[in-house]
Parts: structure tokens; C-alpha cells; sequence
């Protein structure tokens, strides 16, 4: 009896072995890097005087509704955080010795984790790299909202035909030749719409022009593997409610397990074999077994 | 060990299925039917806590990701009874598989009730945007492949019951299937193994995107593996108890032998289980975060306590033999590993201070109510279709849920 | 220079129009209807207070400014409520007449006058580029301030340089403060400045003989202690992001918020916004359409370009807007008493049936199982 026993764990033993090799053999995926003519936003919280132009403005070119809540009773548009309605913010940041202000909208990141998640691709990397979203794909499972490190995806709680809420940067106005409705409003050129490799140049620019006004280090640039959405600021980026996330893209680590476990299905295939040869030897023990039992 | 004597001894249990208790199971699931309808009209935030910090509630964490691990019994004893070739347990295997395929329908139900947007998913198999990167189209695959491979596991005790039938259709499909399950049965069964095996570590794997939210007590490369050993002892447990409520249930004979030994494999998944969980900690450097007072550590604590007490409690095996504390450790050990799947992925998850939940009442009814609709189905189903072994037992003893015995 | 006013005289103005008059001037100083009564009184005695403006490098702007105020009207004005004993535009005399009324002013309230100052005083070559009666205006300021009760410097010329202080300043043009190091001078900032608040610090210091509290640019608080921003007419549209874009567009015709357009009203200390000009309700810069030029501010008006647009001041966090770090939010108590309580029950009722099935389970044979056994293999 003990002989099916070693045999069925010698084969689980092969099949673990194999998929363990499998993984190992091949080299790590390597780290995406940002498309060349990947477009993003530059915003410099040093500028930015909270005017809230850019909220409304991007209201207007999204045909979202006020939101009338707010911290402090009712007003007429004061969302407090992004919402199903809200797809920039700007927010107050405060270190006691000095305050100023923060818009918050999708970062697009270089390797999103929402789109590394998303089942069927509703969560997309469009053109010029912007992360880009598909009704007709999603079937909100919101393992996007899960994924997300800057809790950017918002889904429509409220609907029986919901869908999930995030900038797009206004793709649709990219493609009529605009630019984004939040950096063609914005008053003070806080924010501004570019290719992200001259984004970034400008950002170290201003920082090299101006070293006392600014913290020397552009976020976005290397944070969870790049962002085309580019902050500055005069104070840390913890700060401005920005999380420290390592250079290291979120969905690196998953993407490489599931493809060293997955890897051209080899894996499962040789695990499914062993155990079906150890099945059908024991179900062969099994009977040989019975036949000599009176 | 051909389909038709896969388990040669098993008999419907008979006797009548609209009882006390199998009507109030349907009040429950009638209630539940009501919210199902008023989510379908209303959106999920009309019944639901679920927010934007916290996309998934208890319909992911317990009914789906907890209740497939629950339903591990079928896995669990399979891979005892074909892969390790354990021959003793066959008559734990079609209660087993039964309930595993109850549970996963079900999961896949509360899957459903839980998409915003499942009209789009009849689109799934056909378009061609897989995106072969998501851990979660894996689990849905495979968890959608291992519901049909249970229920094929399954169906030979449905066509047991249809051979002898009176209607010709249910005669000629029964007669149809039996030559074709008797050659294709075993490698289903090895299906039945792989599929778990894959879906239950990528169940694990799901919350590792989370490197921000999740809390490090948790967020391990080992979640995989966690969740593939956790969801073995919980298919146990689930045996021993099912096993256990249904001898006192059906007035059957107690399979207590076999209980024995198995609840002897399940001291050793679960030393192994609590064994990785600290080492990780430690070679991670994060032990520090158990003994620091705070909720984590609190449900970090809660959640062990549930692990190490029902090991402790069958390592002796004077007390092993006893019914009693298999079944309270049985029960321990499906907390436990509920405990531990809510903490992947509730407790230990925090997308930032401003959000927070806790189920709401018509949420947790719509759990109730498909939890409902297993325990009714499981009564229906070894009612009339054989799946229990044994004859009953003709003196019914004193004892456990007499009440419930006497409401069904 | 002229008798004191009589209110039973029928050419002059009626005493209610008086009482008016000086209801509105206290209101700008923001001193209420108790100080009007003492204006009355003060103005009724004739304790009107003299006045010796000189003017230096300036476009008389301030002067047409304060002429152009209806209430009160100019008549009333400097017939009334000061005596306005030496004014260079306003004087019939010329020449040396001129000079001997200021002499005889200086001598007839010396110690007591007021000292109003129009104009940037101008220091290169010795202040050559200004000169009045054969001095400077270093040395004319010298002499009349220096014997003065009070020192007001109307509008942004004087208080410090303005225009002919623009870059490169050809002439050293100066505000008065930097000629009287030492001495107290108010400065009433304005392009041109507003009457009211020249007028309601003249009526303070006629009245009780004091100056008002003043910040530190020595403006009056009570005129400059908030921005124009604060109460501007367009708020409304920048706080709904509603901008005029160019002169001229659908949204300056729409009276958007001029921000865009260079406004430096958030940072420009003026009640402007308030207080409009000449009482004619809009008759301010924003009013009509164009953006503020920061006219009070030293550091802005002539010396930022127009259309470049400044930083918001504020002196501490607003709180209408959502915080970066949100507060905490709690899972109610009931909840969790509620799932602790449910929990407890299923804990208590899983131990109780374990109990049971421990004191009862093994007397119950398996009657199946031996034969079970047999049939599989044996380990």
C-alpha cells in the first residue's frame, strides 16, 4: 500500500519540481518603461491658489453634477473626496506652518495596477499611454478599486447600471485637438498637459530655477514605476496626502508570479498529468486489491 | 471503480422534504430573494456597505472567497482518498463533493450579485480582451470550470436515482451518461484536484496587488500557498462536521473512525499552516506588528487562537476520539480559516482612514439567505438522491440538535 | 480761512444733510453713529481741522478724486468739515500770495495742522527735479511736516513713490516716509486713493485727536485691513471657476472674475470692493470690467506687469475644503456590540452541541462500519 502512497508523492514531487523550474528558469519580466509619447499633467501644488476652476471645468467637459455636500452642511458644489461624480478634486493640505492646495485625479501610471487587474481590458492603456476605460467591457467586478494605490477608480454605488469613474484626461477632447478641460481652465498654469518626458524636464527645470520653493524631487517620476502625472511642491509629498510607494510598479510582483505559475500553461498541464497517472494506478492498486480479497 | 459504485452503499435518506425547518430555510430565502430584487432595481449601494475604500464586503469575503474554501470538502478528501489513495474515507466522498458543488453554485451566485455590470458577462467567452495578467479572471475561470467538474463528479448519484425512474427521458439520459462517465469520471476527479489547487492560491494571490493596503501582518508572497493549506484543513473540518450534523440529523451511524483518523491529517495541515504563518512573519521581519496594540494585532491573535487551539485539542488522541471535540474543533477550524480570509481581506485591508465598513443588514441577509439556500438544497438532495452510506440507525440517540432532527 | 458754519443760515446746507454727511464719513472709518454725534459737535464748535496739502511729483488725481465726491459734495467738503487753508488747484491765489497764505497757515495752527502730502518727492541731484517757489520738495516737506500735528500721505505717490518711482525711477522718487525718517505718517494708498478713507482718518484726528490703528505699511486697518478679493462683486464666479479670458469675450461681458486677466485683487489690501468711488455704485476698477492693479500695494502696482497673475493670500486655512488627511471615520459601536453579541451566541451554541455530542456520541454503534472497512483497502 505504501508503494502507491511514495508513487503518488513522487509524482506530485515531478509536477511541483517542474512548475518550480518553470518559474524560476525564465528572467524576471523586466520593468515597463513609460511610451515615449506618453502624455500626462504637470502640477506645481506651488502655484495652485484653489481657485477650483479645473473641478468645474472638468464637470463641464465630463457632464458630471454638482455634488451639493460638503464638510460644513450644504453648499453648492463641495465634494469632499472623488466620487462616481467627481474626477478631480482639489484639496487642503496643511502642515501647521503652512497650507496650500492639491488636486487629485487619476496618475496614469506608466504600469497601472488597475489595468493589470482588470478581467477583460474595460480598464485600458490608450493612446499616449492614458489609462482609458470601456463600459462595455467592465462587468464591475471593482478589483480595480482594490488594486488602486491612490484610490482613484469610483464606482456608481447608487446605479443598477453602474460604471466605474476615473479621469480619462479628456481624451475625447485630446482627440479634437484640445487639451484637458482642468489645464485649459486653470488660471495659473498650475497644471499643464504635455508629453511627460518634457513634462518631467520642466518639472527640473522649475526645481533648479527656484531650489528654495520646491522639494528636489519631482513625484511621479519613479514612484510605484512612474506616472504621467507629475507633482511638485514645497513640502514632502506625504504632505500633500501623496502615498510613498517605492519604485517599484504595483503590478509587478503579481504579474510575475502568474506568469512564472502560468507561463505557456505548462505548469498545470504537467501538475494535471502526474496526478491523473497517480489516480489511475491507484484506482488499478485499488481493484487488483479487491479481486484478491475473497 | 466504475460510476455507479462509486459509493455502492449510499441510499437516499427519504422521508418528507417540506419539513418545519426546510420552510423556515425558504422564508429566509425568500427575504433574500426580496433584497436580490430591490439590488437589481437599486444598485448595489442601495443593500450594500460596499464603498470606494471598500469595494468588496461579505459577499466577496465570505461567500465567495470563505465560502469556496468552505466548500473544500470535496477537494480536501479527494485528494485523500485518489492521490494519496486512502480508500477508508470513500463514503465521506459524495456528502463531500455534494456540498463543495452547492457551495460553489452559490459562490458563483453571489458572484453574480455582485458585478455592477453582469449583462456584460455573457461577453466574456467571446470576446477576445482576456487580459491574461488578471489573477481574477484565473479564480473566475477556474472557479466557473470546478463548479461543472463537481457537479459531473457529482452526477452519478443523480443517475443512480434516474435509472430506476418512471420518466423515459430522465431513464434515457441516465442510461446515455453512464458509459461516458464511466470512462471520462477519473479524469474529472484529477480536474477536480488541479482546479482547486490553482483557484484557492490565486484566491490568496488576489490581494497582493494591495502593497499599500494591506496590512504587512498579512501581505505575504507566501498568501498563495496560505490559502491552498488553510482551504485543505477547512475542507476537513467541513467533513467532520457535515459528517457529524448529518449522522445526528438522518439518525445514521456515526462515521466515527474515519473522523478519527481524519481529524489526525488535520493536527498536521494545521501545525504546518500556524508553522509557515510564523516563520514568514519572523524571516519577514514583521513579528513586531503581532504585539502591537491594535486591532491588527487583535485579529492577528483572534485568528491564530482558531488555528493552534483545535490542533491542540486533537493532538491527544484520547481526546481526538471524541465526537464532541471534533466537532468544536472542526468548528474551530472553519472560523479560523473564515477569520483568516476576512482579515486578508477586510480587516488587514485599509485603503485609507476615511473610509470604513461593516455589512449592512440586507447585505448580511443576502449571505444568510444563500447559505439558506445550501443547507435546503443539501436536505432535498440526500433526501431523494443517494448519497449518505449507510442504513439509519434503527434507535435514534439522545442528544445533539434533537430539535433540529426533530424540525426536519 | 472762512467762519465757522451755521446751520440756521438758509445758504447753507441743511443740518440734516449735515448729519448725513457725517454719518457717512464716520461709517468709513468704521467708528459708528457715536462719533458722527462728535463730528457734529466738533464741526458745530468749528474745530474743523486745518488742512496744508502740497503736492509734488503727481497727476492730481487724488485731488480730482476727492473733488469728485458728492457726498460729501467738494463744497461742502472743504467749506464744512476742514478747513482746507492751502491747496495749490483749488487756490484762487498764485504766486506770492500763495506762499504767504502757506506761511501764515503753518503759523496759525502750527502744531496742529494737517499735513497732507500728494505726490512722490524726488531725492537724485539733490531733489533739482521738483521745485516750488524756489525749493525743493525735500525742503518744503521738511519745513511744513515737520511743524504739522499729523502726516497723511494720500495716495500711492506719496506713501511710496508710485508712479515716478516706476523702474528706472529717473528722479529718486521717494514716498514721504523715507524723507520723514522718524515721523509718524499715514499713508492712504490709492491710485488715486479713496476720498472716504483720507477723509474718515482727517475727521478722526480733528475729533479726537488721534490716528487710526494703522498696519504695517502704516495703512488705515479700517480701509486696508482686508483684500479686495474678499468682497469682490465677481467672487462668486472664481469660486465657481468662471474666468473672463480676454477683454471683450463671452466672459468678461458676462462680469466673470477678471483673475485671468492679471486681477491682483487677492492680494491687494484695499476696501475698494466695499467702498466704491464717488458713490456711484460699479465706479471702481473691477466694476468696469478691468482687473485691479494692485494700486495700494508697494510691491505690485508699477512694479508687476499688469496681466500676471498672483498668488492667493491667505492668512490662515480656509475650511471649505476638504482636508488631505481626512478625519477618521468609525465603525458604530451598535455594529460591533451587535456582531460581537450574534458571534458569542454561535460560539457559545457550537461548545454547548460539542458537549453534547461528547456525553452521548460513544455509546452509539456504526453498525456499518466494520463491513465497510472490509471492502477497502487496508492500510
Amino acid at each position: 500500500m505504501s508503494i502507491s502512497r511514495r508513487t503518488a508523492l513522487k509524482g506530485l514531487l515531478t509536477a511541483g519540481a517542474v512548475a518550480a523550474t518553470g518559474g524560476t528558469a525564465r528572467a524576471a519580466l523586466p520593468p515597463k518603461r513609460p511610451d515615449p509619447e506618453a502624455v500626462g499633467l504637470l502640477y506645481d501644488s506651488t502655484q495652485c491658489i484653489g481657485c477650483r476652476a479645473c473641478v468645474t471645468a472638468c464637470r463641464d467637459a465630463n457632464g458630471l453634477a454638482p455634488q451639493p455636500t460638503s464638510l460644513r452642511g450644504a453648499a453648492y458644489d463641495a465634494p469632499t473626496d472623488l466620487n462616481a461624480h467627481t474626477k478631480t478634486i482639489i484639496k487642503l493640505w496643511n502642515t501647521g506652518d503652512a497650507h496650500g492646495y492639491v488636486k487629485t485625479q487619476c496618475m496614469h501610471c506608466v504600469d497601472p495596477a488597475c489595468v493589470s487587474v482588470c478581467m477583460f481590458s474595460a480598464l485600458h492603456k490608450t493612446a499616449g499611454g492614458i489609462v482609458a476605460y470601456d463600459k462595455d467591457a467592465c462587468i464591475g467586478c471593482r478589483y480595480c478599486q482594490v488594486a488602486c494605490p491612490f484610490d482613484v477608480p469610483k464606482f456608481e454605488w447608487a446605479s443598477a447600471t453602474p460604471k466605474i469613474v476615473k479621469c480619462e484626461l479628456c481624451r475625447d477632447r485630446l482627440a479634437e485637438g484640445k487639451e484637458p478641460a482642468c489645464t485649459a481652465v486653470c488660471p495659473r498654469k498650475a497644471v499643464i498637459f504635455g508629453k511627460r518626458s518634457d513634462l518631467l524636464r520642466e518639472a527640473h527645470h522649475r526645481i533648479a530655477a527656484s531650489p528654495d520653493r520646491y522639494v528636489p524631487t519631482v513625484y511621479g517620476e519613479h514612484e510605484a514605476g512612474g506616472t504621467q502625472v507629475l507633482y511638485l511642491s514645497s513640502v514632502s509629498f506625504a504632505a500633500l496626502g501623496l502615498p510613498a510607494l517605492g519604485d517599484q510598479a504595483i503590478p509587478y510582483f503579481t504579474e510575475n508570479l502568474q506568469h512564472a505559475i502560468y507561463q505557456g500553461f505548462i505548469a498545470p498541464v504537467v501538475l494535471y498529468g502526474a496526478l491523473a497517472v497517480v489516480m489511475f494506478r491507484n484506482r488499478k492498486l485499488t481493484e487488483e486489491s479487491q479481486e484478491g480479497q475473497p | 471503480m466504475r460510476a455507479a459504485e462509486l459509493n455502492g452503499d449510499a441510499r437516499p435518506v427519504g422521508g418528507p422534504i417540506f419539513t418545519a425547518g426546510f420552510n423556515a430555510l425558504l422564508a429566509i430565502v425568500g427575504a433574500c430573494g426580496l433584497v436580490i430584487v430591490w439590488r437589481l432595481f437599486r444598485g448595489l449601494g442601495a443593500v450594500s456597505a460596499m464603498n470606494d475604500g471598500y469595494p468588496w464586503g461579505i459577499w466577496i469575503a465570505y461567500d465567495v472567497v470563505s465560502g469556496t474554501a468552505l466548500a473544500c470538502g470535496g477537494y480536501a478528501v479527494a485528494l485523500l482518498c485518489y492521490v494519496l489513495n486512502k480508500g477508508q474515507y470513500h463514503s465521506l466522498v459524495r456528502p463531500a463533493v455534494l456540498t463543495s458543488a452547492l457551495g460553489y453554485s452559490l459562490a458563483g451566485f453571489a458572484v453574480l450579485l455582485d458585478l455592477g455590470r453582469y449583462w456584460n458577462i455573457w461577453k466574456a467567452p467571446f470576446l477576445l480582451n482576456w487580459n491574461r495578467n488578471s489573477i481574477l479572471l484565473e479564480v473566475a475561470l477556474c472557479i466557473s470550470a470546478y463548479t461543472v467538474v463537481l457537479w459531473i463528479e457529482i452526477s452519478p448519484a443523480f443517475i443512480e436515482r434516474w435509472r430506476d425512474s418512471t420518466s423515459p427521458l430522465l431513464r434515457g439520459i441516465a442510461e446515455r451518461l453512464t458509459p461516458f462517465l464511466n470512462r471520462t469520471l477519473l479524469w474529472f476527479m484529477a480536474l477536480g484536484i488541479l482546479l482547486p489547487t490553482m483557484h484557492h492560491s490565486s484566491l490568496g494571490a488576489l490581494m497582493l496587488i494591495g502593497v499599500s493596503k494591506l496590512h504587512q501582518l498579512w501581505f505575504t508572497p507566501l498568501l498563495p500557498l496560505m490559502f491552498v493549506v488553510s482551504c485543505i484543513a477547512m475542507g476537513y473540518a467541513v467533513v467532520v462536521f457535515e459528517a457529524t450534523v448529518s449522522a445526528r440529523l438522518f439518525k445514521r451511524p456515526h462515521e466515527h473512525k474515519m473522523l478519527t483518523s481524519l481529524s489526525g491529517v488535520m493536527v498536521g495541515v494545521l501545525t504546518t499552516l500556524v508553522g509557515m504563518r510564523l516563520v514568514d512573519l519572523i524571516s519577514r521581519q514583521r513579528i513586531g506588528l503581532a504585539f502591537t496594540p491594535d486591532r491588527y494585532a487583535l485579529f492577528f491573535w483572534l485568528e491564530m487562537a482558531a488555528f493552534i487551539t483545535p490542533a491542540i485539542l486533537l493532538a491527544p488522541k484520547d481526546w481526538r476520539r471524541d465526537p464532541g471535540i471534533q466537532f468544536l474543533s472542526a468548528l474551530m477550524m472553519m472560523v479560523a480559516g473564515t477569520l483568516y480570509r476576512f482579515d486578508v481581506f477586510l480587516v488587514g485591508f485599509n485603503p485609507g482612514p476615511q473610509f470604513s465598513y461593516f455589512p449592512s443588514a440586507f447585505e448580511t441577509l443576502v449571505t444568510l439567505g444563500l447559505i439558506a439556500v445550501e443547507v435546503a438544497a443539501y436536505l432535498a438532495i440526500v433526501k431523494r438522491f443517494p448519497i449518505l452510506s449507510g442504513a439509519p440507525v434503527a434507535a435514534g440517540p439522545p442528544g445533539l440538535v434533537s430539535g433540529l432532527r426533530a424540525a426536519s | 480761512m472762512l467762519a465757522p458754519v451755521s446751520f440756521d443760515s438758509p445758504a447753507s446746507q441743511s443740518r440734516r444733510d449735515f448729519v448725513r454727511l457725517c454719518t457717512l464719513a464716520a461709517a468709513a472709518v468704521g467708528l459708528g453713529p457715536l462719533a458722527a454725534e462728535r463730528f457734529l459737535e466738533a464741526a458745530a464748535r468749528g474745530a474743523k481741522p486745518s488742512v496744508i496739502w502740497l503736492q509734488f511729483q503727481e497727476c492730481t488725481g487724488c485731488t480730482e478724486s476727492l473733488l469728485r465726491t458728492t457726498h460729501p459734495a467738494v463744497d461742502d467738503l472743504i467749506l464744512d468739515l476742514i478747513s482746507l487753508d492751502y491747496h495749490e488747484t483749488l487756490f484762487a491765489a498764485a504766486g506770492h500770495q500763495a506762499e504767504a497764505a502757506l506761511k501764515q497757515a503753518m503759523k496759525a495752527n502750527a502744531g496742529k495742522y494737517v499735513c497732507v502730502v500728494e505726490g512722490a518727492i524726488p531725492t537724485k541731484e539733490n531733489g533739482i527735479y521738483c521745485m516750488i517757489g524756489g525749493r525743493t520738495a525735500i525742503e518744503i516737506i521738511n519745513d511744513v511736516a515737520g511743524q504739522a500735528g499729523a502726516v497723511i500721505a494720500i495716495g500711492s505717490c506719496a506713501s511710496w513713490g508710485g508712479v515716478p518711482s516706476a523702474d528706472p525711477n529717473p528722479t529718486g522718487a521717494v514716498g514721504a516716509h523715507e524723507i520723514l525718517k522718524g515721523k509718524t505718517v499715514v499713508n492712504i494708498p490709492g491710485c488715486p486713493a479713496n476720498p472716504y478713507n483720507f477723509l474718515g482718518t482727517v475727521l478722526q484726528y480733528a475729533t479726537f485727536g488721534t490716528l487710526p490703528a494703522l498696519d504695517a505699511q502704516n495703512r488705515p486697518k479700517f480701509a486696508y485691513g482686508q483684500t479686495v478679493h474678499e468682497h469682490c462683486s465677481r467672487r462668486a464666479h472664481f469660486d465657481a471657476g468662471r474666468f473672463a479670458e480676454k477683454y471683450g469675450d463671452e466672459g468678461h461681458r458676462n462680469g466673470y472674475c477678471l483673475y485671468k486677466l492679471g486681477c491682483k485683487g487677492p492680494v491687494t489690501h484695499a476696501s475698494c470692493s466695499v467702498q466704491h468711488f464717488s458713490e456711484v455704485v460699479g465706479a471702481w476698477p473691477i466694476g468696469i470690467g478691468h482687473p485691479c492693479v494692485g494700486c495700494t500695494e508697494q510691491k505690485i502696482a508699477f512694479r508687476v506687469p499688469m496681466h500676471t497673475t498672483v498668488e492667493i493670500e491667505r492668512p490662515a486655512p480656509p475650511d471649505t475644503y476638504p482636508a488631505v488627511q481626512p478625519p477618521e471615520s468609525h465603525i458604530s459601536p451598535l455594529a460591533t456590540g451587535v456582531a460581537g453579541a450574534v458571534l458569542g451566541a454561535l460560539a457559545g451554541a457550537g461548545y454547548v452541541a460539542s458537549r453534547k455530542l461528547s456525553t452521548t456520541d460513544d455509546l452509539i454503534p456504526t453498525p456499518s462500519a466494520g463491513a465497510k472497512d472490509d471492502r477497502h483497502v487496508d492500510q
